[in-house]
């Protein structure tokens, strides 16, 4: 148990005693990963967060539809020529979380908008198609977004987030 | 004995703290500076692992409770998706359900010990009316518990438990449709005793709290049953008592991983892998083993009320054992005559958790009349008249001297007596194995399978052929539905890789929606689906098999046992051997015989199987010859289909198999090393205490 020689009892004692001591503290951190890691979602949730496919179709221009990805709602935009325009026509500089609307669509689809509808302030639901900017409107701490859902007003620090989605033909996109 | 604790903390912080709730310094009394008896044996470390299991149990289950539904229709499944999909689910199931078995050993283990060392005499009788109050609520604890998987064993456990007070005159049928909160037992059931079980554990530790109090008041009793009086007689708790404890702790947990790591499934019914049917009763309704010697007691009376009122009165004659037993001389080691009795009453309690398994009938009744006699009057009869009449030998005059007096010979005792402990704990665990010992059909040979023993994994090609059996024979009447397709892909499985499980799984038809229109669509399956069932319901099933309902295969290797009868049981808990139940499924498909032996007839529909119970069967046979054909070129005859499909079946029962045993390794290295390390700082600390 002890390289210590057998004259050397102090020596001997507490090492056996630090040696005790450390292996009983790694077992107790050892035990407190699965106690903790079993909070993280199962497996199941996890198989449930695949990737959803939405078609655009049936959203006119100027309307708005949510579909749910992950328990979040996530807002599609199909904007109007004059939304679209709103949203470029901001010198970027000048917002308080800058990021081009050209940044948050995908190229050669312009006037589809789709961004996760979780205010950045504190996760409420903001309203499509309200405030000032004519994006949404936080009704709880009063958070306004443009068009482009990039944050122009209130509480909250940033824009509303795009989530990770691919069009997969003209009409249909993935989202996750 | 904790008088005013002269413990001064000096951080400034503390000392503001201290002056207001003395806290640190009630701890320091307590557990620190507290005088311990400096002769007391391994016995007396089952305190602390009590108190190390209450808290294993209280923590799992507060976890479970995070992941457990507790409604009739979701309370099964949500148990079994807590094994299959919660991380380490299936390890924090495992330790709260064999936790609840090792609790209960422990605590006889204590209870046996205060019985033995007269540690419920004066001054010590509050400290032991609390223990048997603890012991009451952990019987209640542990019953609700054992409901809440909503099992067959659990419904009907929970069904004959709560029927127990219908005994009562004039209000038992109120009394049971209060604690029903319905008809029968249902989903109002299953929800109180969620909330009770959840609340007992707290008034538990409560009184546990009230039982420590009263204990070091008193102070504790020791193997002499002489009181300390001088200094020398003690030892410190810390570093003394701590520890031993901590060793006895450590040992324990080794024991205790053994069934959390590799027999998950030993103390369990497989019974109560079938979910919950209220048309359906079991052919054997037996109780956890640790409720057993009270159930026999409750069986050996042929009259209902009194029946239960022994049962009960089984227990409560323990709060009045401080004045049943009068002697002065507390250590039965001092007590030749209460010292044979004490064993005596120890085989007493073993022989009525043996018959409790047993059926009612025959010799089985006679013998569990004998020792309800005989258990009533050790309490009533022997331990009033020993007191009476036996002549004590002297007790040292303190417990230094019994130290001193002490010579070699203690290794020996020691190891006889964990000896004795396993012998006697196998047999009580193993009571309830031999009750379906007698049911009396064919046993199954017992094959080989890869994934048996402590390092078993699965076969890879056997999956992968038997699910392809499921999948083209199978499948046509039997559900999968706890198996997900994305399982297939998991680590420990098949071993396909997430596309091909994905491609597997879009070759189905899943039912999805509504969709936009308010209509139900059918689209191709994903790997997040489930293996669909061939029938919507039960009753359709039933319409198209004769009035057999073909059951779900997800857990039938879990669900299906057969009794290995002494002693192979014992044996079975040293080398691991869980597989009765793929030994049955195997045994089942190759059971089919033509033609029933002579002098049998089969009712319509039914067809002969040698290794089913009553060998009428209505699945016809399902496997022949050259049925399914294998890519790897594995023999197409039915031993092999057979093999593969329940080696398939017993991973989709249990698809964390490979990751339980691989842990378990892990485990037993560092527990050992642990141990290892504690025995010889025990020794070191103690060396000059001797």
């Amino acid at each position: 148990m002890t390289t210590a020689s057998s004259a050397d009892h102090p020596t001997r004692r507490d090492f056996l005693f630090v040696a005790t001591g450390a292996v009983a503290a790694v077992g107790a951190a050892a035990t407190v990963w699965p106690l903790v890691s079993q909070m993280n979602p199962d497996a199941s949730t996890i198989a449930a967060g695949a990737p959803i496919e939405v078609d655009l179709t049936p959203i006119a221009e100027g309307q708005d539809i949510k579909v749910f990805w992950r328990g979040k709602p996530i807002y599609i935009s199909h904007r109007t020529k004059k939304q679209i325009d709103e949203a470029r026509k901001v010198p970027v500089a000048s917002l308080p979380d800058p990021q081009s609307d050209e940044a948050r669509v995908k190229p050669g689809h312009d006037q589809w908008l789709v961004v996760v509808g979780i205010c950045t302030h504190l996760g409420c639901i903001p309203i499509a198609h309200e405030g000032a900017y004519d994006g949404f409107f936080c009704p709880c701490h009063g958070s306004v977004y443009d068009t482009s859902g990039r944050i122009r007003q209130g509480p909250a620090p940033s824009n509303l987030a795009v989530p990770p989605y691919t069009f997969v033909s003209d009409t249909k996109i993935q989202i996750g | 004995m904790s008088g005013p604790s002269d413990f001064q903390p000096t951080n400034p912080a503390l000392k503001w703290i201290e002056r207001r709730l003395p806290i640190m310094g009630l701890m320091h009394s307590s557990f620190v500076a507290y005088p311990t008896p400096r002769n007391l044996n391994y016995w007396w470390t089952f305190g602390a692992i009590l108190s190390m299991m209450l808290g294993v149990q209280i923590l799992t289950g507060v976890i479970l409770a995070m992941h457990y539904t507790p409604h009739a229709d979701l309370a099964f499944k949500s148990v079994e998706l807590i094994v299959r999909d919660v991380n380490y689910g299936w390890l924090l199931r495992n330790i709260h359900a064999s936790g609840a078995s090792m609790f209960f050993f422990a605590v006889y283990i204590h209870m046996f010990r205060g019985l033995y060392y007269g540690s419920y005499k004066e001054p010590r009788e509050v400290l032991w009316i609390l223990g048997v109050i603890i012991y009451l609520l952990m019987m209640a604890t542990g019953f609700m518990g054992y409901v809440l998987p909503w099992g067959q064993m659990s419904f009907w456990g929970a069904t004959v438990i709560t029927n127990l007070f219908s005994a009562v005159p004039y209000f038992g049928e109120s009394i049971v449709t209060l604690l029903w909160g319905g008809y029968a037992v249902g989903n109002p059931t299953l929800n109180r005793f969620f909330s009770l079980h959840y609340l007992l554990p707290f008034v538990i530790a409560g009184v546990v709290v009230l039982h420590i109090w009263a204990l070091h008041v008193a102070g504790q009793n020791n193997p002499a049953g002489v009181e300390a009086k001088t200094e020398k007689d003690t030892v410190p708790f810390t570093p003394y008592a701590t520890i031993k404890d901590a060793f006895g702790v450590s040992c324990f947990m080794l024991f205790f991983a053994w069934f959390i790591f590799y027999m998950p499934n030993y103390l369990g019914d497989a019974e109560n892998y079938i979910p919950a049917n209220p048309a359906v009763t079991p052919a054997h309704i037996v109780p956890e083993w640790y409720y057993l010697p009270f159930y026999a007691i409750l069986r050996s009376i042929p009259n209902k009320l009194a029946g239960v009122i022994a049962m009960f009165g089984a227990i409560i004659i323990l709060a009045f054992l401080p004045w049943l037993d009068s002697a002065k001389t507390r250590s039965s080691k001092y007590r030749p005559l209460a010292k044979q009795f004490f064993w005596m009453f120890v085989v007493v309690c073993i022989g009525l958790g043996y018959l409790g398994a047993q059926p009612p009938e025959g010799i089985y009744v006679i013998v569990g009349r004998i020792l309800t006699i005989a258990y009533f009057a050790y309490f009533l009869i022997l331990l009033p008249l020993l007191s009476r009449i036996e002549k004590p030998r002297p007790v040292p005059n303190s417990i230094a001297d019994d130290v001193l007096a002490k010579s070699g010979g203690k290794a020996a005792s020691m190891v006889s007596s964990v000896i004795a402990l396993m012998v006697a704990g196998g047999l009580l665990l193993g009571g309830a194995e031999s009750a379906r010992a007698a049911e009396g059909s064919t046993k199954p040979p017992a094959q080989n399978w890869s994934f048996a023993g402590p390092v078993g994994k699965f076969d890879r090609g056997a999956l992968q052929r038997g699910l392809k059996v499921y999948k083209e024979v199978c499948s046509s009447c039997h559900g999968l539905s706890f198996v997900a397709f994305r399982n297939l892909a998991e680590s420990g499985g098949p071993g396909y890789s997430v596309a091909q499980a994905q491609a597997f799984a879009s070759e189905y038809k899943v039912k999805d929606g509504p969709n936009d229109q308010g209509d139900m669509f059918e689209r191709p399956g994903r790997p997040a689906d489930y293996f669909p069932s061939p029938f919507p319901n039960e009753q359709a099933a039933r319409a198209a098999n004769g009035g057999a309902f073909p059951p779900d295969l997800s857990l039938i290797t879990k669900a299906r046992s057969y009794g290995r009868g002494f002693p192979m049981f014992l044996i079975d808990f040293f080398t691991q051997y869980q597989e009765q139940g793929p030994d049955y499924v195997a045994a089942l498909l190759q059971g089919y015989e033509d033609k029933p032996p002579a002098g049998v007839t089969l009712p319509e529909g039914s067809y002969y199987n040698k290794y089913f119970p009553g060998h009428a069967i209505k699945m016809p046979k399902p496997l022949n010859d050259g049925q399914v054909t294998f890519d790897d070129g594995s023999p197409a005859t039915v031993a092999q289909y057979s093999k593969d499909v329940t080696t398939f079946l017993m991973w989709a029962a249990e698809p964390h198999m490979e990751a339980r045993k691989a842990l378990g390794l892990q485990v037993f290295v560092f527990l050992i090393l642990l141990t290892v390390l504690l025995y010889f700082t025990k020794k070191k600390v103690w060396a000059n205490a001797h």
